[in-house]
């Protein structure tokens, strides 16, 4: 794997976009080093999914860059951003709901493995990523579900699923898009718990709406609006900031 | 249950050619080239998720490859065949280049206009296909020196290389390989998210399809002994859409059930009815509304509904 020069996971310099005349990145820059957990915030339309898709490389920026590792991966299809180590979840369940559990996570696990390009022999005869799956089911908390297919599970179990497979890959780097989006209480504090066990190797950056959970989880704070970063730091200066205050609880 | 059918389905194909006429066993052998047609343009339509318009080229232009190399260039049957399953692999690979710049709507037009441009091809270089008479006085080949002449050893032969295709194809689609492709059907930004290259395994999937419609195109040529520019048009490819939609796209069997369908609409109805397509088309609609995902899936739920039901 490629050393890292700078000393930070991800670094985003100066990057823009803009969607004709609507600019929804505008000069946004981050440095986040290795195992820092990072919360961004700011309020709807602030650019936050934008700044991921970004990242992950289903859109391209208009100028700027990005790097993992020090490396510049700002060309990079999406494809080799998940090979370089970076992962993430999205806001919107995007899993494969005729499938079973079992192979929505193996299918994580495929994308990083020569295996993917295997013509005759079945997923089934991997038995070590199909124990790999289940591994990661277990740590979810899924694992007797694992034979049913999404489309028999609860939206909370599915948003499990959805970091399961990501968690599979044993991400350097995740992105976690709203990960608490529409649960319960309940599911609220067990995907929580979830995301605090998962070990410093991976870095996390997560966009979240749920203040009082997701700001336990955080280290670092970064806040967005009208696609700038308005404020950048530590927790708890973040949030004692005037002008947190004055974007997010609008007063 | 699955044994049962697997074995009636088995009986079906052994055992009726014995008794029958020659007329039921060469339309057994044209609906057995039909089924690969079709089960190649299933690779496409149902797990790649790329609907094609365009699948004839395939067909067609390993039937002329084959066409002008034993009957104008001398060649023998063994390598004209290799030659022309090549040719049309490699067209495969070129033409995968240009249709999977778009996706959705922009590919099936990109298939279309490049078999259109085929088509034409065939009618007006009459210098070298003959144009609108065709391509006539073809020969069957002769494997082990077996001659194909009469229709049941033809039958036996499409048997053969209908049931290795099947084969190929279902293991291709069952493999890791064929997960990846189902997923990039289903959720391609997804999988590109989790470090599949979508694009290459599309044109993987598109390669492999055309490989296999090069072979039912050979078995055509084989079949007909006579090619002529139609097997190129539109027509041929919707056709075999049809087939494909009406028996179950997605589905293993679906297909080769769907392109039956069609044949014997085409050879039974056109006896009595002079606009058999219409007929085609009422059918085709009658099976779209009652079983929209198709013949098979269709048919499968409503036993399991009904055994269901029994209990």
């Amino acid at each position: 794997m490629i050393v890292s020069t700078s000393g930070y996971a991800l670094e985003v310099v100066n990057l823009k976009k803009a969607f004709g005349g609507l600019a929804v990145t505008q000069n946004v820059s981050l440095s986040i080093r290795p195992g820092e957990r990072r919360l961004i915030i700011g309020p709807n339309g602030a650019g936050k999914t934008t700044l991921f898709n970004q990242i992950s490389g289903d859109l391209r920026p208009n100028s700027g860059a990005i790097r993992l590792f020090g490396s510049d991966i700002t060309h990079l299809p999406p494809y080799k951003r998940a090979h370089f180590g970076l992962s993430r979840t999205y806001q919107i369940i995007t899993l494969f709901a005729g499938d079973t559990l079992e192979h929505n996570v193996t299918l994580g696990l495929l994308g990083l493995r020569p295996a993917r390009w295997q013509m005759w022999r079945p997923l089934s005869f991997y038995g070590n990523m199909v124990a790999e799956a289940h591994r990661t089911l277990d740590a979810v908390g899924l694992l007797p579900l694992a034979t049913h297919p999404i489309s028999d599970i609860a939206y909370g179990e599915r948003r499990r699923v959805e970091l399961a497979m990501a968690l599979a890959q044993r991400p350097r780097v995740l992105l976690l898009d709203e990960p608490l989006a529409g649960l319960s209480n309940t599911e609220r504090s067990t995907v929580k718990s979830l995301i605090a066990s998962i070990p410093r190797e991976t870095t996390i950056i997560m966009i979240e709406h749920d203040m009082d959970t997701a700001l336990d989880l955080a280290e670092t704070v970064t806040l967005l609006n009208y696609g700038r970063v308005i404020v950048d730091g530590e927790r708890d200066a973040v949030i004692a900031d005037e002008r947190t205050r004055e974007v997010y609880l609008g007063t | 249950m699955k044994w049962i059918g697997i074995a009636l389905l088995a009986g079906s194909l052994l055992v009726p050619p014995l008794f029958a006429g020659d007329f039921y066993v060469n339309l057994a052998s044209q609906i057995l080239i039909a089924a690969i047609f079709a089960l190649s343009l299933n690779l496409l339509v149902g797990f790649g998720g790329m609907t094609s318009l365009g699948h004839a080229s395939y067909l067609g232009v390993a039937a002329y490859i084959c066409a002008l190399l034993t009957s104008r260039y001398g060649f023998g049957h063994g390598t004209a065949a290799l030659l022309s399953i090549a040719g049309t692999t490699a067209m495969a690979a070129f033409f995968g280049l240009i249709a999977l710049r778009a996706s959705g709507l922009g590919f099936l037009m990109i298939t279309l206009a490049l078999s259109q441009v085929l088509w034409g091809l065939a009618y007006r270089m009459s210098n070298v296909t003959n144009g609108d008479n065709g391509i006539a006085g073809l020969t069957r080949p002769a494997p082990f020196g077996i001659s194909l002449d009469s229709p049941i050893s033809f039958y036996w032969f499409a048997l053969i290389v209908a049931t290795f295709a099947f084969v190929m194809m279902t293991i291709f689609v069952s493999s890791a390989f064929g997960s990846s492709m189902k997923g990039v059907r289903d959720q391609p930004r997804r999988m590109a998210a989790l470090g599949f290259n979508p694009w290459l395994i599309r044109w993987i999937t598109f390669v492999y399809a055309g490989f296999w419609g090069g072979v039912s195109g050979l078995l055509y040529v084989y079949y007909h002994k006579y090619i002529h520019p139609t097997s190129l048009s539109t027509t041929s490819s919707a056709e075999a859409l049809l087939g494909v939609i009406a028996g179950g796209s997605g589905t293993l069997g679906g297909p080769a059930v769907g392109a039956a369908l069609v044949l014997l609409l085409k050879n039974y109805v056109s006896a009595y009815l002079e606009r058999w397509n219409m007929l085609l088309g009422l059918v085709f609609l009658f099976i779209v509304l009652v079983m929209p995902t198709g013949i098979v899936p269709g048919v499968s739920s409503l036993t399991a509904r009904l055994r269901g039901g029994s209990r």
